[in-house]
């Protein structure tokens, strides 16, 4: 027989108190018209990655819910910052949506005005779902892809905060904890290493431009952490960047494998991969190849924590991907546009990332939806570190035009420092060397 | 037949002919336009907007403004830009010396007749068929320190491991051996194809004389196949000179800039910084520098010939 208990009666109520906002919300989302740019065609242009793949292979999903035709490409990361540059430098680019490397493009799409200000558009309700829920996005992600003046040319896609991959097994094997700090990473590292078995306690990017990312990591925890100061100065020579780089080369010359000078993240994965090396400091997109059984040798032995900290600050090197809407594109083709940004980037996308492994949403949402996240790909230790390293994360790299120049300048710089130069000599020199470079872009803005 | 008749009388009637060639000419310009249209588009345009970009400070997203010949002074003082030309130059002497010897080698044992030379002929050329990107991938993955194939086998000879195109040092000869690799079947195909064509007399007339193998090839065979060996030359030397792919896919000119060559800094210099002003500078040089050293190739190619 049905009985009537107090708790029970307070459930009702409170049920019944939320229903006119549950009903409204329900109202609002089959109010709102996802057929308004029905027939338009739009061109989307993305990087070759796994989340791009995720977006083409739900296409079908995008153009059945609003009518609109997507012609979609995938290109390599470097070739498509040169394409879109050079697409919107002629005025006329082929596409109408483009993925922007935010630590890369930011400023240069930024300066120039390439893409549009989504703000009005996701102040108007007519175009925009009510069930957006635009608070959901993480600080840090939308910081990233806010310009200097305000502006936000694109809606956040994916933050990609750097972690620390480690060896379980190794670690147990000597009996040592997960480093906190970068001292005590290197202590670590150092234990660590045994050449005679070609073990080593660290691997890291040592190819120039590459390497840069994992100085600023370290330099992240320093008291000045960036490596330009709020008047646009390079500080790259300074004391807090000669520590940085002291721990780079003490990092790359005792603990890490011979050869890792030319290392990019490929080598990197590799020696991790096979058992070789202890600690990898690097993003969080290798998971899927290092717990594959049939590639990895340490699958299901792979732990993951947040960068340590520094002497002064806990940090991780935060990089990301923002969606921009061509400001060339027509009006109608622009409301189609924002349509579809809205798809790519909500949540339920953005939880397909998390849970295919593809890396961190920009969302927060996801790493709350603890049961869609239990049948994952991945174990919640991962989940958590991701979610954990976004608290702490910051960008790795500084928000100015030539980064691509900066990267050059300082990785020579960190290479030299592996091939046994003196830290800070190499850093003068190459601070130097790209400040005037910096300073007419400055000019320039 | 009117062709003929014109052909005909014009030695006995040059003043009758004259105008009639005129007439052709103008009846049959239109003909030439479509060849003039691409080359004026595909090559001369291009050619002068390089040269006008090479004189502007010219940046992809930004303004760009006459600077005269800045970019090109500011080249000869960068030493990045000289460095990559001495690097490149070094490249290509050791990617044309290697497989022109071993290019030539091949070719005078596949010149033989033994079994299954048509099999191993075919087995030799298979390496110039790969694409070079996918070649330079596959090199990538067997330089690795630890656990590239290539150490390996280095240590079932007891040799110590070799850090390939992960040091300074070594990474250009480490490169030049992927060139090596990939190239020497063309430069043999071309010789061979000269070996074919050789008359047989000399050498009969040589080992009536008393010569020895050795004597034959360097009096008889190498000057007869000089031509051929000059064309590969050419060939083998504008390739190296613009080698990008190779050293872009292993290294991307590194470690540090050690094999940044003159594309590379180009290809950063365009596309990665979006300097397109200074980048066409360096096209200018380099253009110039190889249409210098084709030149100097062809004119010995005609004083062989002579």
């Amino acid at each position: 027989m049905f009985k009537i208990t107090r708790r029970g009666a307070l459930q009702g109520a409170a049920g019944l108190l939320a229903m006119p906002a549950l009903v409204e919300k329900a109202n609002a989302q089959s109010a709102f018209d996802w057929k308004q740019a029905k027939g338009e065609r739009l061109e989307v242009s993305l990087t070759s990655n796994p989340r791009s793949v995720i977006l083409t292979q739900n296409q079908k999903e995008f153009e059945e819910l609003t009518g609109i035709r997507v012609g979609s490409e995938q290109i390599p990361e470097q070739q498509h910052r040169q394409k879109f540059a050079i697409e919107f430098a002629t005025g006329k680019p082929s596409f109408d949506i483009v993925g922007i490397s935010l630590h890369v493009n930011k400023r240069q799409v930024g300066r120039a005005k390439w893409c549009a200000d989504i703000r009005p558009m996701m102040a108007d309700a007519s175009i925009t779902n009510p069930d957006f829920d635009f608070a959901d996005f993480s600080e840090g992600a939308v910081a990233y892809s806010t310009q200097s003046d305000g502006r936000m040319d694109t809606l956040p896609e994916f933050a990609d905060p750097w972690i620390m991959y480690y060896n379980k097994e190794l670690l147990a094997a000597k009996n040592i904890a997960v480093p906190k700090t970068f001292d005590e990473l290197y202590t670590a590292a150092k234990a660590l290493t045994d050449p005679s078995k070609q073990i080593y306690g660290f691997v890291g990017r040592g190819l120039r431009n590459a390497n840069v990312v994992l100085w600023t990591s370290f330099l992240l925890g320093t008291q000045q952490r960036d490596t330009v100061d709020g008047s646009m100065k390079l500080i790259t020579d300074t004391p807090d960047a000669v520590w940085a780089g002291q721990m780079y080369q003490k990092l790359m010359r005792e603990c890490a494998p011979p050869g890792s000078i030319g290392f990019n993240w490929n080598e990197c994965q590799t020696s991790f991969m096979q058992g070789r090396a202890a600690f990898w400091i690097d993003g969080p997109g290798f998971a899927a190849p290092l717990e594959d059984p049939k590639r990895s040798r340490v699958a299901g032995k792979t732990g993951y924590a947040v960068a340590p900290a520094g002497p002064a600050h806990h940090h991780g090197a935060l990089f990301g991907t923002g969606f921009g809407i061509s400001e060339a594109s027509s009006p109608a083709r622009k409301k189609a546009a924002w349509l579809y940004l809205q798809w790519a980037t909500g949540k339920q996308n953005q939880l397909r990332y998390l849970t295919g492994g593809a890396g961190a949403p920009a969302r927060m949402s996801p790493f709350k939806q603890e049961e869609a996240l239990r049948g994952a790909v991945f174990s919640m230790d991962y989940v958590n570190c991701l979610s954990d390293a976004l608290k702490i994360c910051r960008p790795g790299l500084p928000e100015i035009v030539p980064v691509t120049e900066f990267r050059d300048t300082i990785g020579t710089a960190l290479t030299n420092m592996v091939g046994g130069a003196d830290v800070a000599s190499e850093l003068k020199r190459a601070t130097d060397a790209f400040r005037p470079v910096l300073e007419a872009s400055e000019r320039a803005t | 037949m009117s062709g003929n008749a014109a052909t005909h009388s014009a030695p006995l009637a040059p003043a009758v002919a004259t105008p009639r060639r005129r007439n052709y000419a103008r009846r049959y310009w239109m003909f030439v336009v479509p060849a003039g249209v691409v080359v004026i588009s595909v090559i001369l345009f291009p050619w002068l907007f390089t040269l006008f970009m090479s004189t502007h400070e010219w940046k992809i997203g930004g303004g760009h403004h006459f600077v005269g010949l800045d970019n090109y002074r500011k080249l000869f003082t960068d030493e990045r830009f000289l460095w990559s030309m001495v690097r490149t130059l070094y490249f290509t002497a050791l990617a044309v010396i290697g497989p022109m010897v071993l290019g030539v080698a091949a070719a005078l044992v596949f010149n033989r007749n033994f079994p299954l030379r048509g099999l191993a002929r075919t087995i030799f050329i298979l390496p110039m068929m790969a694409t070079p990107v996918a070649v330079a991938l596959v090199w990538t993955m067997m330089f690795h320190p630890q656990l590239g194939v290539l150490n390996w086998l280095l240590s079932q000879f007891g040799i110590p491991p070799s850090m390939w195109v992960y040091d300074a040092k070594t990474v250009i000869p480490t490169l030049v051996m992927v060139e090596i690799w990939h190239w020497t079947p063309l430069v043999m195909l071309i010789t061979l194809g000269g070996l074919a064509s050789l008359p047989q007399d000399p050498y009969e007339a040589a080992k009536i004389d008393g010569a020895s193998p050795l004597q034959s090839f360097w009096h008889i065979t190498l000057p007869l196949l000089a031509p051929f060996l000059v064309v590969a030359l050419i060939i083998r030397t504008i390739d190296a000179l613009k080698a990008f792919d190779t050293i872009y896919v292993i290294t991307q000119g590194g470690p540090g800039t050690s094999s940044e060559t003159i594309n590379i800094f180009l290809y950063l210099q365009g596309f990665a910084y979006y300097n397109m002003g200074y980048a066409s500078a360096v096209v200018v040089v380099f253009f110039t520098m190889i249409v210098g050293l084709a030149s100097l190739l062809l004119w010995t190619r005609k004083r062989v010939k002579a």
